[in-house]
Order: C-alpha cells, then sequence, then structure tokens
C-alpha cells in the first residue's frame, strides 16, 4: 500500500468546477480550503461567495456559505461576524467586485477592524461577463471595452489594492501573491494562513490579493497566461507582505 | 399598572425593538430618522447587542443581510434617499427569505427632496421597491404607541414568514413625543435551523438568491407569490374609525389618519355621515375592510401627503362601484385639518346619484 500524500481538502466538496482550462480559481479554492483544513476551523467557517466568476463559491466550498450582492461581501461578512465573533468569516471576490463596486465596502471593513479574511482575486478583467476594462487592468491592455488598449489619458492607471489598504491606521494583515509558479503557491498558501490567523488570533482585518490569470479573456494559452502575470502584472503590482499586525 | 413613558416616536420604536429581541443593528445618519440609530448606540451594548455605522445605506443593508443569515433578530432605519440606496440589499433579502426590520421615516422627495414629514415612499414600500416580484410586509401606524405595538408585531411576523419587512412612518411621527406602554411579553425566538451559523453536525447551509435555471428561479417565484398570497390573506390590518352607519369615507393611513379622525368627529358634529377607514397594513392592502362597507359607500376621500399613491390602491379595491376622489398636500406640507373638512362638506353636498 502507498502512502495517501495527495487528497482533496475536507473543506472542498466533491463538485466539478465551472472554471475555464486554466483559470487561477481552482488553485486559489484548493489554498483556502486547505488552510481552514489545517487551521481546523471548518466548522465554525461562513464563506461570503461575490458576485463574478466565483460566485458559485457556496457550491464548492465545504462550508456555510452566504452569497453577497456584487461587491458587498465585507458589508455581509461584517453583519455575520458581529452575530458569530467566534466563527471564522471569509468573503472570496474578484477584482471588478472587490476593486470598483464595492471598494467602499472593504475599505471599510479594514478600517473597522472586521475580523474576516478576504480572498482577492485580482485577474485586471471582468472575466463572467465577457472580458470587460476592470480598474485592475492594466494600461495598455486590451479589454472589451478597451478595444485598442486601456488608455491611461482615458481611464487613468489601474488600482493597487494592497497598497492602498495598507494605509489603513486600523491593525491588519495585507499581502499580494501569486500562482504563476508552484513556488509562488507556496508562498501565497502561506500568506493565506497568516490571513486567517490573523482572524483567529483577533488581531484584525486580513487580505490577500491574488495575482490570477484569465486565459479565456486574455486570449492566451494557459501556460502563457501564467507567464503573462510575472511578465506584465508583478512589475506593476509586486508581490510581498505590506502589513503585518504588531503582535503576529 | 405598566409603566407609562414619554417618548418620542423614533425612540420609542427603538426601545420596543430591543425589547423584541433585536440585538444588531446597522445604520447610516439622515434625517429625521437619527434618533434611532442614536438609541441603539447607547443602549444596544446595555443588553450585549451590537450597533455597527455602516460606510453607507448600501452597507448597512448588506449588513443586516449577513446578520439576519446569521438568524439574528437585526432591524436597520433609514428615511427616504437612504431607503431608495437599501433597494438593492432589500431585494436580495427578500429573494433569500431573510427576516428582518426595516424603518422608513419618510420625508419628502423625489430626489434629496426635503426633511419634512411626507407619504410620498407608499408605492416604493407598497410594491416591493426594488427588483424582481418580491413584496414586504409594510405597517403604518399613526400614534407612539401604535409604533410600539406594531415594532414587537414585526420582528413576530419577519421570523414567521422568513420575510423582509418595514415600518412605513414619517418624520412626524418619528419626533413627536407620546405617553407609551410596552408590553409586557416574554420573547420567543423561533428556531432557524435554515441560518448559516457553521455547519457542525448538520449539511452545508446556503444563504442566496441566485437561480440560474429558469425553471428553478420561476418555481422559487412561485413559492414567494404563494407565501405572499398566505400573507394576503392572514395579515390584513386595519381601523374603521365612525363607519357604522356612514356613506361618506375618509381613507387615510399614518399622519394624515390623525388629521382625518378629528376632521370625522367634526363632521359628525355637522350632521355629515363621515367615517375612516384606517389601513394600518398598506402591504397587504386591508380591501376586505371595504367588502363590509361599500354597499352604503357614496365616495370615498383618500388623504395624503403626497399626490396621490394610496388612491391607486383604494381605486383598485373599489373596482369602479364608487367614485374616489383625492386630497393631499406635498412636499413635506401636513394637510390642515380646516381644509380637510371644507374638502369633505363640498363632497357632502355633492350629488353622488344624480
Amino acid at each position: 500500500m502507498g502512502k495517501l500524500v495527495f487528497k482533496r481538502p475536507e473543506s472542498l466538496q466533491k463538485t466539478p468546477t465551472h472554471y475555464c482550462p486554466g483559470c487561477s480559481h481552482g488553485i486559489i479554492h484548493r489554498l483556502v480550503a486547505e488552510v481552514i483544513d489545517e487551521l481546523g476551523v471548518r466548522e465554525k467557517t461562513i464563506g461570503i461567495a461575490p458576485v463574478g466568476c466565483a460566485v458559485f463559491a457556496y457550491n464548492y466550498f465545504n462550508c456555510d456559505m452566504q452569497e453577497a450582492a456584487h461587491g458587498r461581501g465585507p458589508a455581509v461578512a461584517t453583519g455575520v461576524k458581529r452575530v458569530l465573533p467566534r466563527a471564522t468569516v471569509f468573503t472570496y471576490q474578484g477584482d471588478g467586485d472587490l476593486a470598483s463596486i464595492g471598494l467602499a465596502e472593504v475599505i471599510h471593513a479594514a478600517m473597522r477592524g472586521e475580523k474576516i479574511t478576504v480572498i482577492f482575486v485580482n485577474n485586471a478583467i471582468y472575466g463572467m461577463t465577457g472580458g470587460q476594462m476592470a480598474p485592475t487592468t492594466l494600461v495598455n491592455q486590451k479589454t472589451t471595452t478597451t478595444p485598442t488598449g486601456r488608455l491611461e489619458e482615458y481611464f487613468g492607471k489601474p488600482l493597487k489594492i494592497a497598497e492602498m489598504l495598507s494605509t489603513v491606521e486600523t491593525p491588519s494583515y495585507i499581502a499580494r501573491v501569486s500562482v504563476f509558479t508552484p513556488k509562488e503557491i507556496l508562498r501565497a498558501k502561506k500568506a493565506v494562513k497568516k490571513a486567517f490567523e490573523t482572524q483567529e488570533k483577533g488581531l484584525g482585518f486580513s487580505l490577500v490579493e491574488f495575482l490570477a490569470a484569465c486565459p479565456t479573456n486574455w486570449n492566451l494559452p494557459p501556460v502563457e497566461a501564467l507567464k503573462w502575470i510575472e511578465k506584465n502584472m508583478v512589475p506593476y503590482y509586486p508581490l510581498g507582505e505590506f502589513k503585518v499586525p504588531e503582535k503576529f | 399598572m405598566p409603566e407609562k413613558f414619554l417618548m418620542k416616536g423614533n425612540e420609542a420604536l427603538a426601545e420596543a425593538a430591543i425589547r423584541a429581541g433585536c440585538r444588531y443593528f446597522f445604520g447610516y445618519p439622515i434625517t429625521p430618522q437619527n434618533e434611532i440609530p442614536e438609541y441603539m448606540a447607547k443602549h444596544l451594548p446595555e443588553v450585549g447587542g451590537v450597533y455597527v455605522q455602516a460606510e453607507s445605506e448600501v452597507a448597512a443593508i448588506n449588513m443586516v443581510y449577513g446578520a439576519a443569515g446569521a438568524g439574528a433578530r437585526v432591524m436597520t432605519s433609514s428615511s427616504s434617499p437612504g431607503i431608495s440606496l437599501k433597494q438593492e440589499g432589500i431585494s436580495y433579502l427578500a429573494g433569500a427569505e431573510l427576516p428582518c426590520v426595516i424603518v422608513n421615516m419618510v420625508r419628502g422627495g423625489p430626489g434629496l427632496g426635503g426633511i419634512q414629514p411626507a407619504q410620498s415612499d407608499y408605492f416604493q414600500a407598497t410594491r416591493g421597491g426594488g427588483h424582481g416580484d418580491y413584496r414586504l410586509i409594510v405597517l403604518g401606524p399613526d400614534s407612539v404607541q401604535e409604533i410600539v405595538d406594531i415594532t414587537f408585531l414585526f420582528f413576530e411576523l419577519a421570523d414567521k414568514y422568513r420575510i423582509p419587512v418595514l415600518i412605513l412612518g414619517d418624520g412626524l411621527l418619528g419626533q413627536m413625543m407620546e405617553p407609551v406602554e410596552f408590553p409586557d411579553i416574554s420573547v420567543e425566538k423561533p428556531a432557524k435551523p435554515w441560518a448559516t451559523t457553521g455547519m457542525k453536525d448538520r449539511p452545508q447551509n446556503i444563504i442566496k438568491s441566485l437561480h440560474l435555471d429558469p425553471l428553478e428561479l420561476e418555481r422559487h417565484n412561485l413559492k414567494l407569490q404563494k407565501k405572499y398570497s398566505e400573507i394576503s390573506d392572514n395579515e390584513q390590518r386595519m381601523e374603521l374609525f365612525m363607519c357604522e352607519d356612514a356613506d361618506l369615507f375618509i381613507v387615510a393611513y399614518g399622519t394624515t389618519a390623525r388629521i382625518a379622525k378629528s376632521v370625522v368627529v367634526r363632521a359628525r358634529e355637522e350632521g355629515i355621515a363621515a367615517g375612516l377607514i384606517r389601513p394600518i397594513s398598506l402591504w397587504p392592502f386591508p380591501n376586505k375592510a371595504f367588502e363590509k362597507i361599500i354597499d352604503r359607500a357614496k365616495v370615498f376621500l383618500t388623504l395624503e401627503m403626497s399626490c396621490g399613491q394610496m388612491i391607486e390602491d383604494v381605486k383598485l379595491t373599489v373596482n369602479g362601484r364608487v367614485p374616489v376622489v383625492f386630497y393631499g398636500r406635498t412636499g413635506g406640507i401636513v394637510p390642515k385639518f380646516r381644509d380637510v373638512l371644507e374638502k369633505l362638506r363640498q363632497l357632502d353636498r355633492s350629488d353622488w346619484h344624480g
């Protein structure tokens, strides 16, 4: 008998996902699920699904879930956490959801120091609606609503959420990670774990921004899409920890 | 004898909510309802509750969604422009069948409008307000005591039917002081096995309003409609004031009903056979009450602080059998006793069977 070295985390359901080939959501779901398993908090976890590609997250995570309106995840999570202060509460949000329509909700959740964990998936585009410009779309990046590339003089430069949130004075854990190599995936998992531990220790708000691939809407094969993250996104969106609670 | 308190409508409402077991309040400042969040901020922590001032009405109603989904008795309050902002969340609450109490102390609109009392949010309140086929239970109290009684009732109704409920008051009811008693009843909170509290020892719970399969969404909508139909059958509330032998009826709710009562009393002294139908439930509209008196009705006068909104429900109920006329003031102006009385005298002089 061989030794079991790899299995589905208990925090993931046995449901095939609807994600496109090469999409990073599957990896990120798995990292979150592994961390929930390792911390042993699955039975007290409530996840908040976004509007966007990950809207069906409630069918994939094996814990209680609420589906929020577009961008309102951190507000919904606030409601849950204030009622159940010992629960583990996380939101899972894309860049349209968090960085555009839900910007106020995430900043104020951070300001209040809500003890929640935000998993923020930045793929520089609106995925589910078919590849429109997001606030995180890079300058000159082509999307269906920037057919000649994002023009800086019309639409400005993309928002850096991790940097912006790390200016909030209330203690929090803020990191940016990616998944373009196995090494980066391992680093990302450490950040997710630290984020959930920040919550479990009651130290404050935590957010992990993932630079993620959207091969379908980037019009790239999956392997090329991963290289595109490293080549184009990482220089603008540097990886690393931006803020760690002093008491961590 | 129960203790009596002299309280503002807004404060009495907040106290009643706490006594009814509400422990979570998510608010955002707007005139003329600020006494409610202020009262909650002061008194909820005394009973182990939580007050959060949200960054916007949009966030506040979504916090209500999260808290209601976690099984709590929860409330938010606002006034007209703020209630418009909450409509997104209210639609989601209705879709996900989450119980909560929403208060609208109505001010004049449209837009930023004014801060004086109005009843111009009747359409928004009684037609659902946001997108999709849904209803809220909407009650319109006419006194501080009734605000208290309705608040107790409302948390029960919200939990019983798993529905968001809305108190439609106005700036005047919220600000005026009257003596009130708080009913001495023990609060029983029903079990909420559907709430997301962590899936220990049970299958996963999901709070959501998404049903991508059209057949599934239709089934969900038909289920909601069945619930609304049950509510319409069971939860109509109204007061019939001096209606026994009346043939000329004022229809008014909330603040305008108070004026209507005085007008009816005076009209009676003048020999006019006037009565008042006061809907307390605005949705469901109490159409059953009209059937008791429609055979002897000459005319219905709807009296509103709007350009005429509830009149549409009165007309739908009367269905052409009797004339329905309107008198109202808008913009935050409260109709004057003498103007309403004069309108009633004119109607009494008219030959309605000519």
